[in-house]
């Protein structure tokens, strides 16, 4: 089955491109083949898995060529092929798994919509595309998805492009994303001057003959691109505006796959930032500053998906921060990625559910006791809740609190920096998500007069709840005997067990008891007491996280403007200099002709008197002896 | 005398009727000063012919009388036709190919 | 040749174009004189004939014919000619005096240039040259023709027009008679005979008629002698219009 991996992207493409094909008269059943293409892919993806269950542990890496000498151009040999091993297969599995039951969901949330077909069809094509990226056996591969999976987003972001901030947010989505494929071509560019290829076994064996100054490079851009498709800090900019977009497409894209991409890039790349220390760290800083600011952003959102988007942003800044600690952190980032996918795409679509009860309003303000009129998204969205807390035994309590005892292993300032941010930043999720949780289901109701709440039909709660079973169960399942990162030691390498600073004891229980203020200062604040319905007066940095910390004040200061500034500098050179040049020579032979016009007199005698200069000179040009 | 000395003679011939031809405005005087400079090539010729002891300096200068002659009876008739129409035979006036 | 420079210079300073044309003259017979002290008297004496006889006399012509009392304004119009004319021209003068004094030619035997030694030379070694100078010439005389040919201003009369016209007025559309074939005269007073050996009296001036300048003519009558019939009646007895 392994050889037949390539199915797993083949598939869902012809069903997207099938889709949009088909026209109008696929409407009535359009969808439905959607969903059976994302879930042949994960009967595949699951068949696939057991194969490699059944391998030892070193045979577990199967290439699959599925196109040779696709560049076969002069320096750059390229084949297109498939990786097929336990970090991919993993992500596959995710990805097909999660994106089946949001499939199935999207069916009941889209019914409303005319343009269901086409939804679907782009959802097929964001399959398609994410599967490519995990599974390319080289970067450029990999870039192809990359671009394919920033298409997708672009298109289902602004899938209701009739209004016009949704086109805009897609635009700002596409064009932040740009900005990150720009790391990834140096990186590759970079890459591919060193090793002289770029698909991954050339690169990686080569990195020991690197130096490290280029391996230090490669990995700064691969960070870029991963902070633009992962929303990372600096071009985090994108991600509250795209959920814009359907929430199905918020919980797919957003939450648990498109985003995690620039993790996977990092993870995968591992070789290369074992080679270059400085560059690791630098990811994890990134990490740990995102985690922060997401997480202080989403203290302050009034907007029930912004909040969960700016977790997202914060988790993502977990996951990043796993990654920069090098092999110790790898396994945990992705562990982390896999348990974040179930708990937060089971919040995502427990947000849809409450919107679809809520007649698609967002402002949390105006919910309050939604538990009691929808009791099933309440049980749903609450086992997320309490997994992202970190709350033993769910599936956040084993990932999470891994990379906090990672993040304190080290030495010098590296590990209380590190560490305390992700401990503090452990708290902070503690109180947003818990004042978000409480706003929306308890307190008192403030719904506005046309709002009915009722709870959401089948077809979109069974696919909740089937992902609050594994975010409550799949952590501890994963966590036992240590098997996920066994599972994952074929590719992130075997890492001895290293003590972290604090005794992992003391470690826990901080973190349990931060969990515990969060959520009864939470509790305290918007639970037991009244909920103000217009957002109240507060101190700068509040004012602050409800502008997203001014992020789009300081990017258009910061490149925009200066942007714009050079443009038209440049515009302006070109119109002057270049066609100046232009413009300037034609007018300079226009006046020399005017000039030398003038000398025409039509005057006999004028005519008479150059005649008689011309003759003199002859005379003494040939009196003298020739020229 | 030193034949040598009618060169000098033509030379300044020459001279004075290339200036008349560039000062005056009356057509036909500013063509006497052509004929002029004919008769001091003329004459330059019939001295080096005198000088060398040939005969065909002065042939020359006959060719060139015969030739002078000629180009007076056109010039002669353009200035009447251009009289004619213009009433006027100033050399000012006709300024048609002004650029 | 002492006069000839102060008659050029007329040239430059002359306000009438007459006194400009009698100061050429001048010059012109200086130079003719040049010739002849230069052992060139047949050129000398073809100078005068043609260039003074000829050219200047077609000047003078054309001077007349164009206005005479032009009186030019020496005043220059175009600004730095007369600069220019001064350093062209006398600058070339200078220069070419300058070189013609470096110059040191041997003096040769004189050779007088008589008429037939330069007919010798003339149609031996220039035979060719002067051929086509006689082309020249015909071309220089029709082309002065040809331009100062006047475009008619009205239609040409032709005879066809003589005689309409005479037509239309009723008067006699045939020519005014002439002597006839066996006249004897064509003189003006005497009339011609018509047919029968009358005389027409269309054929006198009127003018003539008038001022009783005409005469009979009789002695002009043709003769008609019948040799093998002598009983004939001899022109004698046809006058008087029988």
């Amino acid at each position: 089955m392994l050889d037949l991996s390539w199915l797993l992207i083949a598939v869902p493409l012809a069903s997207a491109f099938f889709l949009l094909v088909a026209g109008k008269r696929a409407n009535k059943w359009g969808h439905w083949v959607g969903v059976a293409a994302s879930g042949s892919a994960f009967l595949i993806a699951a068949i696939a898995f057991f194969q490699m269950m059944g391998l030892d542990s070193q045979d577990r890496a199967a290439t699959v060529t599925m196109i040779e000498n696709w560049i076969p151009g002069g320096e750059l040999n390229l084949d297109a092929g498939l990786l097929v091993d336990p970090l991919s297969l993993t992500f596959v599995l995710l990805v097909t798994f999660v994106g089946t039951l949001i499939h199935v969901y999207s069916v009941a949330y889209m019914e409303t919509d005319a343009n269901r077909r086409i939804f679907f069809a782009y959802l097929n094509l964001f399959i398609a595309a994410m599967l490519l990226l995990v599974l390319a056996d080289s970067f450029l591969l990999l870039f192809v998805g990359w671009e394919g999976v920033g298409l997708a987003s672009y298109l289902l972001i602004g899938f209701w492009n009739f209004k016009p901030e949704y086109a805009t947010a897609a635009k700002k989505a596409f064009v932040v994303n740009r900005i990150g494929d720009i790391g990834l071509i140096i990186a590759m560019g970079l890459m591919f001057s060193a090793f002289g290829s770029l698909d991954f076994a050339t690169v990686f064996g080569g990195v020991s003959g690197a130096s490290t100054a280029m391996l230090t490079a490669i990995g700064l851009t691969l960070l870029l691109a991963a902070t633009g498709k992962s929303a990372q800090f600096p071009l985090q900019s994108w991600l509250g505006d795209a959920m814009a977009g359907p929430t199905p497409v918020s919980a797919l894209i957003h939450a648990a796959t498109m985003v995690t991409a620039g993790v996977y890039l990092i993870v995968r790349s591992a070789d290369i930032f074992n080679g270059a220390p400085t560059a690791r760290m630098v990811v994890a800083a990134v990490g740990a500053f995102t985690l922060i600011l997401g997480a202080v952003i989403g203290m302050a959102k009034d907007d029930l998906k912004k909040a969960l988007a700016a977790s997202t942003m914060s988790q993502i800044g977990y996951m990043m921060l796993a990654a920069g600690l090098g092999p110790v952190g790898y396994a945990f980032a992705i562990f982390h990625l896999v348990t974040h996918g179930f708990f937060k795409a089971g919040m995502f679509l427990g947000a849809g559910s409450v919107m679809h009860g809520m007649n698609d309003r967002v402002n949390m303000r105006r919910f309050g006791a939604l538990r009691a009129a929808m009791i099933t998204t309440w049980v749903t969205f609450g086992i997320g809740w309490l997994a992202i807390l970190g709350i033993p035994p769910f599936s956040g309590y084993f990932s999470k609190d891994k990379i906090i005892e990672a993040a304190f292993i080290g030495e010098g300032w590296q590990p209380w920096v590190f560490g305390g941010a992700a401990l503090i930043g452990a708290g902070l999720t503690a109180f947003y998500m818990s004042r978000l949780f409480f706003m929306t289901f308890h307190g008192k109701a403030r719904w506005e007069d046309d709002q009915h709440p009722h709870e959401s039909p089948l077809m979109m709660t069974v696919p909740m709840m089937i992902l609050a079973v594994g975010s409550a169960f799949l952590g501890l399942i994963l966590a036992t005997g240590d098997r996920f990162v066994t599972w994952l030691e074929p590719v992130t390498g075997h890492v001895e067990h290293e003590e972290p600073v604090l005794p992992v004891g003391v470690l826990i229980a901080s973190t349990l008891i931060l969990v515990a203020i969060g959520i009864v200062v939470a509790w305290r604040k918007y639970g037991a007491a009244e909920v103000p319905l217009e957002a109240p007066a507060a101190s700068l940095i509040t004012i602050a996280a409800r502008n997203d910390m001014f992020q789009d004040s300081v990017n258009r200061a910061a490149f925009q403007r200066p942007g714009q500034h050079l443009t038209r500098t440049l515009v302006y050179a070109d119109s002057a200099l270049v066609d100046g040049a232009v413009n300037g020579t034609a007018a300079g032979i226009a006046k020399t002709g005017e000039v030398t016009r003038k000398g025409q007199s039509g005057q006999v005698r004028g005519y008479a008197a150059t005649m008689l200069i011309g003759l003199v000179i002859l005379v003494i040009i040939v009196v003298q002896g020739g020229l | 005398m030193d034949p040598i000395n009618f060169v000098y003679l033509a030379a300044i011939l020459f001279a004075i009727g290339s200036a008349a031809v560039l000062t005056r405005r009356n057509a036909i005087v500013a063509f006497m000063g052509v004929e002029l400079m004919l008769n001091a090539a003329n004459l330059a010729l019939v001295t080096f012919s005198r000088i060398h002891g040939e005969l065909d300096g002065q042939v020359m200068a006959f060719f060139v009388m015969v030739v002078a002659a000629a180009e007076v009876v056109v010039g002669l008739a353009i200035i009447v036709a251009v009289f004619r129409t213009r009433q006027s035979i100033s050399l000012d006036e006709p300024a048609e190919l002004r650029g | 040749m002492l006069l000839t420079v102060p008659a050029s210079l007329s040239l430059l300073f002359a306000k009438k174009s007459v006194h400009v044309a009698m100061s050429i003259v001048t010059a012109m017979v200086g130079l003719a004189t040049a010739y002849i002290a230069l052992d060139a008297p047949f050129l000398g004496v073809v100078q005068i004939v043609v260039y003074t006889g000829a050219v200047m006399m077609m000047f003078v012509f054309v001077l007349m014919l164009v206005g005479v009392d032009h009186r030019e304004d020496l005043k220059e119009t175009i600004k730095g000619q007369r600069w220019i004319a001064i350093v062209g021209a006398g600058g070339l003068g200078i220069f070419l005096m300058s070189v013609i004094s470096r110059v040191s030619l041997p003096l040769s035997e004189r050779v007088m240039g008589d008429p037939d030694l330069i007919a010798g030379v003339l149609f031996s070694k220039y035979v060719l040259v002067m051929e086509v100078l006689g082309a020249l010439l015909i071309s220089a005389a029709i082309g002065a023709l040809v331009m100062t040919h006047l475009p008619p201003l009205r239609p040409r009369h032709t005879q066809k027009d003589i005689a309409a016209s005479r037509v239309k007025i009723g008067a006699d559309p045939v020519n005014r008679p002439m002597p006839g074939y066996y006249a004897r005269h064509n003189a003006l007073d005497v009339p011609a005979l018509d047919p029968e050996g009358n005389p027409i009296a269309d054929s006198v001036s009127r003018v003539l008629k008038v001022r009783n300048q005409t005469q009979d003519g009789v002695e002009f009558r043709a003769q008609l002698e019948d040799k093998e019939n002598p009983e004939l009646p001899d022109s004698s007895e046809v006058e008087r219009g029988e």
